[in-house]
């Protein structure tokens, strides 16, 4: 898919709208527990592996649980959202709550070499391919 | 105590804007607001803004936040599925001038999440009334 330089002045509209043209694509094959199920998440292609980044603002690492099996992934976690017992409320948009979600990706992933890193509210996975899953070229003869 | 359900909730987009140099779509945070006796408290959700990146100003009793983010680490992403988008953050929130003391404003930053606290004005904080 072509991007075209990243410091195109557009380029950040252009992937904003690559981004809505992959909404609920057909990737990931109708074996998600479903899109509104928090928390969402974005899965690139990086050459032939896949980064996944999740947006859980307000959850750190000690909030969150990680599981692989397979090229299945497990992220579930508590979403707190706290303000103590004098709070008088003015405003209240923010979620709150234990989540619990489950994604098979349709790509064989090396489970011992998933990283993971969370910051500033983001959960960057990084999913490598499988060897055995990798596409291998077939010379052509004749 | 029973596990919630959380539910995603979709970024809303800020559409009435002045024009950016720079076109992209900006989102408004996920605002809470609540008072204490001391001060006036303001949460933003804006997953991928690191303090770096996060502009507070506070003019003609206006409040102000933005954030921008780092786009060139999805430089070499190519999406193949999706179910959020991503941009800047805008949002700004009028504040009652005699309420809260724009100076002793501060503010942290951590896991997204921007935590603004506004000291009330003395004149603001509630006053007890003894009964005799």
């Amino acid at each position: 898919m072509a991007m075209g330089s990243p410091d195109a002045f557009d380029a950040l509209l252009r992937f904003q709208r690559a981004l809505d043209q992959q909404l609920n694509s057909d990737w990931l094959e109708g074996v998600t527990t479903g899109s509104g199920a928090f928390p969402p998440i974005n899965i690139f292609q990086q050459g032939s592996d896949f980064v996944a980044l999740v947006e859980i603002p307000g959850v750190g690492k000690d909030d969150l649980n990680l599981e692989v099996r397979g090229n299945t992934l497990r992220i579930s976690g508590n979403k707190m959202v706290d303000y103590g017992g004098k709070a008088s409320m003015h405003r209240r948009e923010r979620v709150a709550g234990r989540f619990d979600r489950t994604i098979s990706l349709p790509v064989q992933l090396d489970p011992d070499r998933i990283t993971a890193e969370c910051r500033d509210g983001v959960l960057a996975l990084s999913l490598p391919r499988a060897e055995a899953d990798m596409p291998k070229s077939i010379k052509i003869s004749g | 105590m029973a596990p919630l359900e959380v539910e995603v909730q979709h970024k809303r987009e800020l559409t009435n804007k002045d024009e950016a140099t720079i076109p992209a779509r900006t989102y408004l945070p996920h605002t809470d607001i609540y008072e204490t006796d001391d001060a006036l408290m303001v949460l933003m959700e804006m997953p991928g803004v690191g303090k770096d990146h996060t502009d507070i100003t506070v003019e003609d009793g206006v409040l102000s936040v933005s954030g921008r983010l780092v786009f060139s680490k999805y430089e070499k992403l190519h999406p193949v599925y999706t179910e959020y988008n991503i941009g800047l953050y805008r949002r700004s929130f009028s504040l009652s001038p005699s309420a809260v003391d724009e100076h002793k404003i501060t503010a942290e930053m951590k896991d997204g999440v921007l935590t603004l606290t506004l000291p009330k004005a003395e004149k603001a904080k509630p006053r007890k009334i003894a009964l005799s």
